[in-house]
């Protein structure tokens, strides 16, 4: 986007200038690229001699020079073939790129699916988190309905994106989120309390209270801090990436994002860039159709995510976001090709934001209770691992009811624990903007100070002054 | 007080080419084993020494590999190699924002913006993401190896988009730290610390005087303090202050003010936020005026709030006005140059008419 002009009289911008016109003839300048006249075009072009039988070699050679039609051009990226036909590459190609599935809707593995082995206990735990991660989904949002948390934000829907793309990563792998992928941090080790505190943002919070809720992080776990621009986090994780690979390590990051993520200019920057450095990240779309009420037919005209990793030159693939078993599978072959090609991998998940964007939000003023409804019975990840999960003899209702009784316990006392913490001291509103506390915070906390005793009244009690 | 600084000409009009400098005694006592050289020769020292003493440094950029456009990478890949050292997409959002990942794992990076006119697009990236990084997360993690080099400001004849100075853009924002150098030794010992401090921080590169200025600088490793401004002329009438290429302009007001009587005392503010308010402070206590100039229009510029917090803080030893002489608020024009800068004329007069007040 950035317009260099070069005719500027210095020997260094002359020097620039050459090679900005060197640039600029490699690049089309018609819309519709013509094939150069015949002829010398310079050394970018070559013609390719096929000498056809019965015929002279010299007057075959000159018929193909004129006609141009099956020439070759030796370009920057590989050789292209030139044509007589003047033909436009469609806008779509006639069918959709089709979708990984390893679960039908009834949890049963499709005959001939080809999947990643999941042993007993890593299933019983992406089972029992993604349960986990609902009951916190509830709970949480019927406490800020309370007023006891100021927002949250569900991933209801997306249990199985979260937790199955989570186990087919390890501790080492390095984790860039938006903002719904909370059951990572759950797999990780990620607490009830510690979620509880940084929703409540007391002392506690890794965040020190500075952040809304649901923007957690965590240096232990690898998980960066959320950030409610959105997909600002993309590119970061393309640069994590490379010093991952200069450093030789047996690890990749990954980057999660929505539908709507991908029409910021970081989604495409970071595709490009991981693409040219041939970083090993993982960039996990969660295509769910609604970026808060705007539907994926008026955020963009290509076949969503999965074909746009393709045209930055991007391994990619298309997978159902709602079976845990194809989302475990394709996570842990995209982690493959990262870490040991050294090369991005794209992942879109098709799945459906069951719950309302935010506690800001009523999803049903802009789609149908019968949509979220549809998504909610029918399609819910959850059900549909744990009937895979029954299946093998590894789960039970009596499972289930016990799992979900002591969560809600565990999490309900989180709550109180943290809804009791002290809040984070009034020192904290200064510290982490640089390293050290620079003078002018330390004049504005001093003259803070002497307002606070004055207008004790005006701050709120619970913040330790 | 000896002028260390050679100075080369080069471009149409001399009148504003001819820049000067003066030396403070930190950096004349810095040069005594230097050796003459040219800015960009500098900023090119230095990112050697950067890359050369920390394995974990990368230096990369639109067009950085071969050198890029201005010299300052000229020789890097070579010694250092092309995973080090390496040309990006032409993508600024996606310069800052690798940066800032690869930062964020414990990384020196340093980034190049070709132009700061061009840093646009990389405004969310260091607004919302780098400087909030620390911040945001309680300090579980920080960007602070970034550093984003970025030529500014006027060449004679850059027009609206190879002159601007967006400094004050960036003053704006907690958690950065935005440092502007005057001459070459200066350079050097800035962009070191700058790369060093464990914060993220904009470096802004006069190209006006990549090659116009030249100045012995030592060979050797050093570094000059940030958030502190030099005081690099002693005076008694009044306090001038400036950052970066219009600090030779300010010299020159300053010998022809000299030379009708008025003594003025000239500082190089070097780092706009955090700002060296203490240093300004007790010169302004000294002369009692105060006037500012920079090359960025005047409405909003930093100028601004600097002569907002001396009127806080020195009201009443002030005797006159705060004087502002800074460029016009229009798009930076390219055969209006002469008339949109804050010359030395124009410095002059103001001088006068606030001593005169």
């Amino acid at each position: 986007m950035a317009v260099r002009l070069m005719r500027l009289p210095t020997l260094a911008w002359r020097k620039m200038a050459s090679l900005a016109a060197f640039g600029r003839s490699l690049c089309p300048t018609s819309p519709l690229f013509p094939a150069p006249a015949c002829g010398n075009h310079g050394s970018l072009l070559r013609p390719v001699r096929h000498l056809g039988s019965g015929e002279a070699a010299g007057e075959r050679v000159l018929q193909v020079d004129n006609r141009c039609s099956d020439q070759v051009l030796d370009f920057p990226g590989g050789k292209v073939m030139f044509v007589p036909e003047m033909r436009f590459l469609p806008g779509s190609a006639n069918e959709r790129i089709n979708c990984y599935r390893v679960l039908d809707d009834n949890g049963q593995t499709i005959s001939g699916s080809r999947f990643q082995e999941v042993s007993k206990e890593v299933a019983i735990k992406m089972y029992s988190d993604m349960v986990t991660l609902q009951v916190m989904d509830t709970i949480f949002y019927e406490a800020q309905r309370q007023g006891r948390i100021s927002f949250y934000l569900t991933s209801n829907g997306e249990e199985a994106i979260n937790v199955a793309s989570a186990a087919a990563l390890t501790m080492d792998d390095i984790v860039f989120p938006q903002y719904r992928e909370p059951g990572v941090l759950l797999w990780r080790g990620f607490t009830l309390q510690e979620f509880a505190n940084q929703c409540f943002g007391n002392m506690l919070d890794y965040g020190k209270g500075r952040q809304m809720p649901i923007h957690y992080g965590s240096s232990r776990l690898n998980y960066f801090t959320v950030s409610s621009p959105i997909a600002t986090q993309i590119p970061h994780a393309v640069g994590a990436a490379y010093s991952l690979k200069t450093d030789g390590k047996n690890a990749c990051t990954i980057t999660y994002f929505g539908d709507g993520g991908t029409s910021e200019g970081d989604f495409h920057a970071a595709l490009n860039f991981a693409a040219v450095m041939e970083s090993p990240v993982i960039f996990f779309c969660r295509n769910n159709g609604w970026a808060i009420s705007t539907p994926t037919e008026e955020q963009f005209r290509s076949d969503g995510a999965v074909v746009r990793g393709q045209a930055y030159g991007i391994h990619s693939i298309r997978v159902d976001g709602n079976d845990a078993l194809a989302v475990y599978s394709a996570v842990h072959a995209a982690r493959e090709m990262a870490v040991h090609d050294c090369r991005p991998v794209l992942v879109e998940a098709l799945t459906y934001r069951v719950g309302h964007h935010s506690t800001s939000d009523d999803s049903t003023k802009y789609r149908s209770i019968d949509e979220i409804e549809h998504w909610k019975t029918a399609r819910d990840p959850v059900s549909r691992f744990r009937k895979w999960v029954e299946g093998n003899g590894w789960w039970s209702e009596a499972a289930e009811v016990e799992h979900r009784s002591s969560t809600r316990k565990e999490l309900l006392r989180a709550i109180q624990v943290a809804e009791r913490a002290e809040k984070p001291p009034l020192s904290e509103l200064f510290t982490d903007v640089y390293d050290q506390v620079p003078a002018n915070l330390r004049e504005q906390e001093k003259s803070l100070r002497e307002t606070i005793k004055k207008h004790r009244n005006d701050y709120p009690s619970d913040v330790p002054v | 007080m000896a002028t260390a600084m050679a100075l080369r000409l080069f471009g149409r009009r001399t009148s504003i080419a001819a820049r000067g400098f003066s030396s403070s005694c930190e950096t004349e006592k810095a040069a005594k084993d230097g050796k003459p050289i040219n800015l960009f020769s500098a900023i090119n020292q230095a990112l050697h020494i950067a890359l050369d003493t920390d394995p974990r440094a990368y230096v990369f950029g639109e067009d950085v590999r071969f050198g890029g456009v201005f010299r300052c990478t000229t020789g890097l890949a070579d010694r250092f190699g092309r995973s080090r050292v390496f040309n990006t997409p032409l993508c600024e959002q996606g310069i800052v924002g690798f940066a800032i990942g690869l930062a964020a794992m414990g990384n020196r990076a340093i980034a190049e913006i070709q132009f700061a006119d061009y840093i646009y697009p990389a405004f969310d990236q260091i607004v919302n993401e780098a400087a909030k990084f620390r911040y945001r997360s309680g300090n579980e993690f920080n960007c602070g190896g970034l550093t984003i080099r970025t030529p500014y400001g006027a060449v004679g004849h850059g027009g609206h988009y190879h002159s601007q100075s967006p400094e004050s853009f960036f003053c704006h924002v907690p958690g950065l730290k935005v440092v502007i150098p005057r001459s070459p030794q200066q350079a050097k010992g800035l962009l070191l610390s700058c790369i060093r401090d464990p914060n993220p921080s904009i470096f802004f590169e006069p190209k006006w005087l990549y090659r116009l200025a030249v100045e012995e600088v030592p060979e050797h490793d050093y570094m000059l303090p940030l958030s502190e401004a030099e005081v690099i002329r002693q005076g008694s009438d009044i306090t001038l202050v400036g950052w970066g290429a219009q600090l030779s302009v300010l010299e020159q007001a300053c010998v022809e003010a000299a030379k009708e009587g008025i003594s003025c005392e000239l500082i190089d503010l070097r780092t706009l936020i955090p700002w060296d308010k203490e240093t300004v402070e007790a010169s302004v206590r000294k002369t009692g005026k105060l006037l500012i100039s920079h090359e960025a229009p005047v409405t909003g510029g930093f100028g601004a709030e600097i002569s907002a917090s001396i009127a806080e803080s020195c009201f009443l030893r002030l005797e006159a006005p705060v004087a502002r002489i800074c460029g016009l608020d229009t798009p930076f024009p390219l055969v209006y140059e002469q008339f949109y800068m804050p010359t030395k004329n124009k410095i002059l007069d103001a001088i006068k008419a606030t001593v005169n007040y």
